[in-house]
């Protein structure tokens, strides 16, 4: 028969146990299964940017000209692009659901990581929480990156290299290789709030700050996203649909569509900031009518000709 | 029997998930064990000699061999690859002995070895040359001679396409000094393809012709799964044409296209086939996609210029590779952008650079 402790011992048990446990339970637990929300950027993550929109980038000319020669075909057409997943820093624009777990480690109980996994192209990530640091130069590039995460009081920031080329928005932008991914994710409650920080030294002037916010969903069902390439028109092997520079003719319609000023779409870092708005107010004429994604609160709701 | 140095088995890959990229392993570990260095493409600098038009691409770096760090990495199967001042020198090792796939500089044999003899002290067997640049062949007389050992049955075999060994038998022009004998390849192939089995895998060697030069090989170790492109792929520089060793914008172009038709993903194009560049980091097909693509846009945009009769330095004023150049691009150096862009002119209009002028 086994010996039943004395209760006095009991509590000191829960009592050191408390305090040993006591930096974990300082730290927030992102696990679970989370819904992105689209009311920042609403129509530029769903239904998907529109050619030419470069506003809020503060690109430089090699990522204008990019963005201006793209020709979207490539997506179709290039076989290899056909299954080209997003880099780890598009999958937190929230394009589709999202679930996080931790790992610890059973022997000491700390946390060695966070994982995540995302419908878009099952993508998965790690976020190494263990103090490893970062692969040399020379180390394979994936779409995810190699992440690792400190805490900063109860925000969790993430900072993330090795990632491959990929785009900084779907029109052509692209955001390149050497790129360093910065996360700050804080929890409030059912929300969940991730600032992004994108330093490219080969397309950007100064540092890209987005946020993104996500809500707890206990019930979702993320499923299986699935996909297989297969050419669909015959074209000459190696074909990379592009434009010439200069010879895109789709570039102003985004301008025209919104009563933009051609310029302020362009992109660049002074078009960030509120000082620009001042300099193009006279330039600005909004349409009469809204002809395109007026209402967007979701993919489903985004009619071209909404008005 | 061979076995992997101390450390360096703690970066093997793990059993390889079916979605995972195959090198995820590799990552994860980053530098836990402290067996990464810095890459070192300063040596860049000290290969590529500017000789009136042309580039030279047959000067040693006058670095001191025991200042050069050279790094052994794992990539997948039995293959490893050597990182260094040099072109990557890949090394498969096995039951057999060893093969390489280039032999870097001369002086930097001996370091070379050294680190070769802590994953196997088998004999080499097969030496590939990519192509005849003398950071690629400069090592092979040195390599061959100290990787003789009591099992071997001879010299390894030095294959490589017969435009190399044409070109290092050619009478030297300039100060060139002549190429010796003991560095020329003796197993020279000049049909598309040469296959051997070595290591118990088969091992695949493709001719691609007028890319990086007229003798370029690509080099697929078929059940590693590994690909090894010497200087057809360079990731962190525009590629490198030598016209004047019969290189070409468009064989180069062709010569990635069948790269990518080699290569194999794993899922959502990351991972499978593993492609070690002749200078710079590992990649798989999808970092061949950028490159291609690269190339292949600033091709057509080229075409469209020399169409419209554009001389070179219209073309050089209309800035047609400004949205790569951040990327690939480089004011200095052994290699700028202002030699590529007259490369890619001069390879595709068919005209000496100062016809254009």
């Amino acid at each position: 028969m086994m010996d039943h402790p004395p209760r006095g011992r009991i509590a000191y048990g829960f009592l050191l146990a408390s305090l040993v446990s006591l930096p974990a339970l300082a730290q927030v637990d992102f696990t679970g299964e989370w819904a992105p929300l689209y009311h920042e950027d609403g129509p530029e993550r769903l239904p998907g940017p529109e050619l030419g929109d470069y506003t809020e980038l503060p690109i430089n000319a090699a990522a204008r000209l990019a963005g201006d020669t793209y020709d979207a075909d490539r997506i179709s057409v290039v076989p290899e692009y056909q299954c080209r997943p997003h880099g780890g820093d598009y999958s937190m624009r929230g394009l589709g659901n999202l679930r996080i777990w931790r790992e610890i480690d059973q022997t000491s109980e700390k946390l060695v990581a966070f994982h995540t996994h995302m419908l878009a192209w099952d993508s998965e990530r790690t976020v190494w929480m263990d103090g490893r640091p970062h692969p040399p130069d020379y180390a394979p590039h994936t779409w995810q990156g190699f992440s690792t995460g400190v805490w900063d009081g109860n925000m969790l920031t993430i900072t993330t290299t090795h990632l491959k080329t990929n785009y900084m928005r779907r029109n052509g932008i692209p955001r390149s290789d050497k790129a360093v991914f910065t996360e700050h994710w804080t929890r409030h409650g059912d929300y969940l709030t991730v600032v992004t920080v994108i330093e490219d030294p080969v397309y950007l002037t100064e540092p890209l700050v987005r946020s993104d916010n996500w809500y707890v969903d206990p019930g979702q069902n993320i499923g299986i996203f699935g996909c297989e390439y297969a050419p669909e028109v015959p074209r000459p092997e190696g074909t990379v649909p592009n434009h010439l520079p200069g010879q895109n003719p789709f570039l102003h319609e985004f301008a025209n569509w919104y009563g933009l000023p051609y310029e302020a779409t362009r992109g660049g870092a002074e078009t960030l900031y509120p000082e620009y708005q001042k300099k193009i107010a006279n330039e600005y004429h909004p349409p009469a009518h809204c002809e395109r994604y007026c209402r967007c609160t979701s993919l489903f709701d985004c009619n071209v000709t909404s008005k | 029997m061979w076995g992997s140095p101390p450390g360096c088995e703690a970066q093997r890959l793990p059993p390889t998930p079916s979605s995972a990229f195959r090198s995820r392993g590799l990552l994860d570990q980053g530098v836990q064990r402290g067996r990464w260095r810095p890459a070192h493409f300063e040596f860049f600098a000290a290969v590529f000699l500017i000789a009136g038009a042309g580039v030279s691409f047959a000067q040693p770096p006058q670095t001191n061999p025991d200042s050069v760090q050279l790094t052994m990495a794992p990539v997948q199967g039995n293959v490893y690859v050597l990182m260094g001042d040099g072109g990557n020198i890949t090394v498969q090792v096995g039951k057999d002995g060893v093969m390489l796939v280039d032999t870097g500089f001369a002086p930097l044999a001996p370091k070379a070895m050294a680190e070769i003899r802590k994953l196997s002290g088998g004999p080499i067997r097969w030496i590939v040359n990519t192509h005849v640049h003398a950071d690629h062949t400069g090592g092979n007389a040195e390599m061959a001679k100290l990787g003789m050992t009591s099992e071997s049955i001879g010299p390894p075999r030095i294959v490589a396409q017969s435009n190399v060994l044409n070109r290092m038998t050619a009478p030297p022009t300039g100060n060139q000094p002549k190429i010796p004998e003991a560095e020329w390849p003796n197993d020279e192939y000049f049909l598309p393809t040469k296959d051997f089995f070595f290591n118990g895998e088969a091992v695949v060697v493709y001719h691609v012709p007028a890319a990086h030069t007229d003798g370029d090989s690509l080099v697929f170790f078929r059940r590693s799964d590994v690909l090894s492109t010497g200087d057809v792929f360079t990731p962190g520089s525009y590629p490198i044409l030598d016209l004047a060793r019969g290189g070409s914008v468009e064989g180069e172009i062709k010569a990635l296209n069948q790269i990518i038709d080699i290569t194999v993903p794993a899922k959502y194009q990351e991972g499978g086939t593993l492609v070690i560049p002749g200078h710079g980091r590992l990649c798989d097909e999808a970092d061949v996609v950028e490159y291609r693509n690269m190339l292949t846009v600033i091709r057509d945009r080229f075409r469209d210029m020399i169409h419209k009769g554009m001389t070179l330095e219209q073309v050089k004023a209309a800035k047609p590779t400004l949205d790569y150049d951040t990327q690939y691009g480089s004011a200095t150096g052994f290699w700028t952008t202002d030699m590529f862009v007259e490369a890619v002119y001069k390879s595709l209009s068919g005209k000496p650079v100062s016809e254009s002028k």
